[in-house]
């Protein structure tokens, strides 16, 4: 889509997107670019010279279990996260769209923890299952449940999955409200009088309408959980105990700024790119269709 | 329509409040008790009213390992008025060249600009610090805003809003002998003021929870956020008095959702408008 009033000047604009610009071209593409480039090389042990090797970065790091495996886990960790946030997301958005009395409090209580920091959405869910102090954790380990999830890799899965599913209902929630609040009544009317009911008339009337905001969702999740959740991850478990949480942020940031390899990190950030590439595109897909609904 | 109670309804929401505002009330309360019971696990949900000097103590100390916490409040409000103020400023003025005016690699400028949304720090972490590193930025202020300020989600949500106006407003104002910087500044940022609000809120709350970035770009305890303060708290266990710890998460989660709760109406539209 195009204006058809323009305004006449060269100059003039090129001065408005030139901050824009500048900050692109010097934090985004730079970066990006020397990524590319040090993915392709390999420093000595001492860090005095690089040489180039070509694509031997990647066929180290797709031969290598330990990638492997974090791309396994991290593949997990998302699904989980977004089948968990957006499911108990569109329950709550259900029952909030129905006519009872409180919505609009409710809505508020729901909606806050949009504004939770990852990072902090941990330190809440820390104080609530640590093993000594936690109101939880300490429950749970006087009932028979040895619980400590510093120590057990399962259950350090499932408390990052949890504290990072918990801080994004509230997103999935506001999306799914407006979603079911843009569904017109008169179909909901017609289907009722119809005789379609409760669960089955949710199935085949309201869900199919829901769908673009479903896909939509689905992507933003994923991004969510594959990148956003680096804090929430650092600061309940460090990626511990061993790798058992190390997904693919956490496994870039500690290969590059702890163990100080450049090369194999910068291949997994040309790895991740590739894969935010992909998700962006289908992003773009969901929201066209999204629009022309 | 019936007026009885629909209470499976009030009973699912009152579940998810419930998931959602316990483990806030917890960390309240805790904030406020004796930090030897909590080590015992002896955590009471009620708070008591004579601990709540805690907060003072921390606003001026801090806890041991961080800077007074009035200084990492400072810091991340900062950051966040910096960054949502930034953003906004400079997407307004590129939206607005590349859907008012026609110049040589107009496209060219949208699409450098678009690119940015597939590269999230997290991604380039190395290349990106030792860009940081090259141009002396580590540990600045500036450093911790600047790179963060250029927007693609920002310019692309004000182009829509552009891309809208109608033709005959433009005319008119023309007519009137409005130059194109009149224009901007008394028709078009008047004009898309609700859309200014609710982006000032997603990007103010986006700017305070960031943490992976001043990690990266900010080590001396001058620069720290309250997100990295509260990490850092939680990483020496040893020694943990915790309920310094709790009213810091109090004290760092309080602004963003203050800010979410006061401007919601704006914020919810602003949001999903955003992403059709």
């Amino acid at each position: 889509m195009e204006r058809r009033t323009i305004f006449p000047g060269r100059a003039f604009p090129i001065l408005l997107v030139l901050p824009q610009l500048l900050l692109t071209a010097v934090f985004f593409l730079w970066p990006a670019g020397q990524a590319i480039r040090s993915s392709m090389t390999r420093a000595d042990p001492f860090g005095i010279r690089t040489t180039f090797v070509g694509a031997e970065n990647f066929q180290d790091l797709f031969t290598d279990p330990l990638y492997i495996d974090s791309i396994g886990r991290t593949v997990v960790f998302c699904a989980a996260v977004c089948l968990l946030s957006m499911g108990v997301a569109l329950l709550l958005a259900v029952c909030a769209d129905r006519e009872i009395r409180g919505r609009g409090w409710y809505r508020v209580m729901l909606i806050w923890p949009y504004a939770v920091a990852p990072a902090v959405a941990a330190v809440l869910w820390i104080l609530l299952l640590h093993p000594q102090i936690g109101l939880v954790g300490r429950w749970l380990n006087r009932h028979g449940v040895a619980w400590d999830y510093k120590l057990n890799s399962t259950q350090a899965m499932a408390v990052v999955i949890g504290a990072a599913a918990w801080k994004q209902v509230s997103y999935n929630f506001i999306f799914f409200l407006a979603g079911l609040q843009s569904i017109p009544k008169a179909v909901i009317e017609a289907a009722r009088m119809d005789g379609a009911k409760g669960l089955f008339r949710f199935r085949t009337v309201v869900l199919p309408l829901l769908m673009p905001t479903v896909f939509f969702l689905i992507v933003v999740n994923l991004v969510y959980a594959a990148f956003d959740t680096f804090g929430t991850i650092q600061a309940l478990t460090q990626g511990g105990p061993g790798k058992s949480t190390e997904t693919l942020v956490v496994k870039v940031f500690r290969d590059g700024l702890i163990n100080l390899d450049v090369g194999g990190s910068s291949a997994q950030s040309v790895v991740l790119m590739a894969g935010v590439i992909v998700l962006t595109a289908l992003q773009f897909r969901f929201l066209g269709r999204k629009s022309d609904a | 329509m019936s007026r009885r109670i629909d209470w499976p309804a009030h009973v699912v929401l009152g579940l998810g409040v419930l998931l959602f505002v316990l483990p806030l009330w917890l960390v309240l309360a805790g904030s406020t008790q004796d930090p030897a019971a909590i080590s015992r696990g002896d955590i009471s949900l009620v708070p008591n009213l004579a601990g709540f000097g805690v907060y003072a103590s921390i606003l001026r100390e801090g806890s041991p390992g961080t800077g007074p916490v009035w200084r990492m409040l400072l810091v991340s409000f900062a950051m966040a008025v910096s960054i949502a103020l930034g953003k906004i400023v400079i997407s307004i003025l590129s939206a607005y060249a590349v859907t008012f005016f026609r110049f040589p690699f107009r496209m060219t400028a949208f699409w450098t600009i678009f690119i940015t949304l597939m590269l999230p720090v997290e991604v380039r972490i190395v290349p990106t610090y030792s860009v940081m590193s090259d141009l002396g930025l580590i540990n600045t202020f500036p450093g911790l805003t600047i790179p963060l300020i250029a927007s693609a989600t920002a310019t692309l949500l004000f182009r829509q809003t552009f891309l809208v106006i109608p033709d005959e407003l433009v005319e008119a104002a023309r007519m009137d002998g409005a130059g194109p910087w009149r224009f901007l500044k008394d028709i078009l940022i008047p004009v898309s003021s609700s859309n200014l609000a609710a982006l000032f809120v997603i990007l103010f709350v986006y700017g305070w929870n960031q943490y992976l970035w001043p990690l990266l770009v900010a080590t001396t305890p001058q620069l720290d956020t309250i997100v990295i303060g509260i990490v850092k708290m939680i990483g020496t266990e040893t020694q943990t008095e915790w309920n310094r710890v709790m009213a810091t998460a109090v004290l760092a989660l309080l602004p963003p959702v203050a800010v979410v709760i006061l401007m919601q109406r704006w914020f919810v539209r602003g949001l999903t408008d955003g992403e059709k």
